[in-house]
């Protein structure tokens, strides 16, 4: 049998059943397109996350203070007094595995300027606060180590601050703002940031050097936090170690005790993100996985309902001089043609509808190669499944019980 | 003259149930080129079982069948397939062209099958088959689009298409009112003289008189084999009256 003749006739039999074509289509169009269209933006939603996370800081390594209990009551790390500038210097010193570091206290209260007033807070850090929660400045500078020795009365502000305390129009660099009556200069303005996956506003906050916080405002010596960041993503873990054995030594604790403090890395964080956005990304596939044995079930019902008209015409095409091989390969290649035609625009709809929903959802588009190729071949498989089986039968009966099938 | 069918003691029996019908009990003729035989018989009588195994779309139990020399009961599924496709022409009783589908792909189906046929000669042969049933302006009708006389005339054409060594008809005329039926018997007698062999299964003995020779069968015996004094179908829808023509 001649291919070219094969796929003529394959092609009449297309077109000449309208209906069922555009059926079977639509069967594996909706099976396939469901499942990258879930898949995908589950997917994207956990990018989405990834990268919020990562906005988060480089490399961040949190150290806080561990929660005290006392006869058995949690009391909360409020007054925990342990950890202290010492440790962040001895960190800083000792730990190969960590770049930078900043020591980190905040307070609240209220911050006025002029004739207008916000409530937030300030958090006192190093110079290198910035670079490791990864904000950047768009306008003046950012305080220097000096500045943190002279105790200076300088900050930088983000833009939610400038947006509270300055009219339209007015510079707020070299203009002095007060925090709880503590006149701050302001040297520096952050680029924005926007909202965390939280939905805090990263934007309302306010960076002075932590001995000012320490010294002018909360008139304390210890920290609430210390912030730092690993050489690499793949330090990480080895940074977190570095850093819990410097401060056991520095804590003089013994074996028996448990630390005083907790170290958390971002990757910690992020996993944490990730198991509830995880589920989703399940829950998704749970349902395109449905959608695609809809559709499967729809491609399954058309080729199988036609099977009455079409046990005639194999019965006729045997008469007139078909072998069976001619039969079986006509119908293999026109479920083939279906499954592909289905295949590609169910792709096409598919990534369109994950592209829209994520553009709409203002997060990262992904594409997601297995789920494309997990339903292409389960279309294609059942679309040339149930194009091919009834055929064989169909192909295996005598060219006479086939032209009298009713 | 050698002759293009001949069969020898063939039989056929089927197995219904516990009981098994034989449906030819041993049928011995043989037909000559330029023949057109009517194979007559009552229901039951095997005719349409005869046709079939000289179609090729069934093989005896035992016995011989030959066509132009080949002993077909010998052959494979797949040489069988060969065989309607070079060597016969089938017309069915309810014409069985595929729906939606015009005149012209109907009539080129046969060949398609035929990897010797470039799809230029196809064409051509196509077109030329339609014009000897008078169908050539019919080429892009459907099925739905045509008479019962119509549809009948495009089957005949795709039997002519592959140039067949015998025209096989089951009931051609069965589905179609007296004046098709004459018209179509025309046409049959029409090819015959022009040189082709036809097999005419027809259980009407009125029909049975434009053909040129009756096989009777009865309880799948051959029981008579007579020359016919062959009437014109032409002069037949002629004489028809024309209250007939409603």
């Amino acid at each position: 049998m001649n291919i070219g003749n094969l796929l003529k006739i394959a092609y009449s039999s297309i077109m000449r059943n309208k209906t069922r074509t555009l059926l079977t289509i639509l069967g594996v169009v909706i099976g396939i397109s469901s499942v990258i269209a879930m898949v995908s933006l589950g997917q994207s939603s956990q990018k989405n996350i990834n990268n919020q996370v990562s906005t988060m800081g480089t490399n961040m390594i949190m150290v806080m203070r561990a929660d005290q209990h006392k006869g058995g009551v949690n009391m909360g790390s409020d007054n925990t007094q342990t950890l202290t500038v010492s440790d962040a210097e001895a960190i800083r010193s000792r730990c190969k595995y960590v770049s930078m570091v900043s020591p980190m206290v905040s307070a609240s209260g209220q911050t006025v300027h002029g004739n207008n007033n916000s409530v937030g807070s300030i958090q006192g850090g190093s110079p290198d606060i910035l670079t490791i929660r990864k904000y950047e400045l768009s306008e003046g500078s950012m305080f220097t180590d000096e500045d943190v020795t002279k105790n200076a009365k300088v900050c930088v502000i983000g833009k939610t601050v400038v947006d509270n305390l300055f009219t339209d129009g007015e510079d707020p660099l070299g203009k002095t703002i007060r925090f709880k009556q503590i006149p701050l200069k302001v040297i520096g303005i952050l680029e924005s940031k926007g909202q965390n996956q939280m939905g805090q506003d990263q934007d309302d906050i306010i960076i002075a050097p932590y001995t000012t916080v320490q010294k002018r405002i909360l008139a304390q010596t210890y920290l609430q936090m210390i912030f730092a960041s690993a050489t690499s993503e793949a330090d990480a873990d080895a940074a977190t170690e570095e850093i819990t054995q410097v401060l056991r030594e520095n804590h003089k604790l013994s074996d028996s005790q448990d630390n005083d403090f907790d170290v958390r890395t971002q990757a910690e964080m992020l996993k944490m993100m990730n198991s509830i956005s995880g589920y989703l990304t399940y829950l998704l596939a749970a349902i395109a996985s449905i959608s695609l044995i809809v559709g499967g079930i729809g491609i399954m019902n058309i080729m199988y309902v036609t099977v009455t008209e079409r046990t005639k015409e194999i019965g006729l095409r045997m008469a007139i001089g078909a072998h069976s091989r001619d039969i079986l390969l006509q119908f293999l290649i026109e479920s083939a043609i279906l499954s592909l035609i289905g295949g590609l625009i169910g792709i096409i709809l598919g990534l369109g509808i994950s592209y829209a929903g994520s553009t709409l959802l203002n997060w990262p588009f992904v594409v997601s190669i297995p789920a494309i190729a997990a339903s292409f071949v389960v279309c294609a498989a059942t679309g040339i499944f149930f194009g091919w089986y009834p055929a064989k039968k169909a192909a295996s009966l005598d060219p006479i019980t086939a032209l009298h099938y009713e | 003259m050698t002759a293009i069918i001949k069969i020898e003691d063939l039989k056929r029996d089927f197995q219904v149930g516990t009981e098994t019908v034989h449906a030819l009990r041993g049928v011995s003729f043989e037909i000559q080129p330029h023949e057109f035989v009517a194979i007559m018989g009552t229901s039951g009588s095997g005719k349409s079982t005869m046709l079939n195994i000289l179609g090729c779309l069934d093989k005896p139990s035992a016995g011989h069948y030959y066509i132009d020399g080949i002993d077909m009961s010998q052959c494979s599924k797949d040489e069988l397939s060969t065989i309607r496709n070079h060597k016969i022409g089938f017309v069915f009783q309810s014409y069985n062209l595929l729906p939606r589908t015009t005149a012209i792909e109907q009539v080129e189906l046969p060949l398609l099958y035929n990897n010797a046929v470039s799809a230029k000669e196809r064409l051509e042969r196509a077109e030329h088959a339609l014009e000897q049933v008078g169908m050539e302006n019919r080429r892009n009708h459907t099925p739905n689009q045509m008479s019962g006389g119509q549809q009948q005339r495009i089957a005949i054409a795709r039997a002519l298409v592959n140039d067949p060594v015998i025209l096989l008809a089951d009931e051609a005329t069965g589905n179609l009112d007296t004046r098709t039926s004459y018209e179509i018997m025309s046409l049959f007698q029409k090819l015959n003289e022009e040189g082709k062999t036809i097999g005419f299964v027809t259980h009407e003995p009125d029909i049975a008189t434009f053909t040129k020779r009756v096989v009777m069968l009865r309880d799948g015996h051959v029981v008579k084999d007579y020359p016919v004094d062959t009437k014109s179908a032409q002069a037949a829808l002629e004489s028809l009256p024309a209250s007939d023509d409603y």
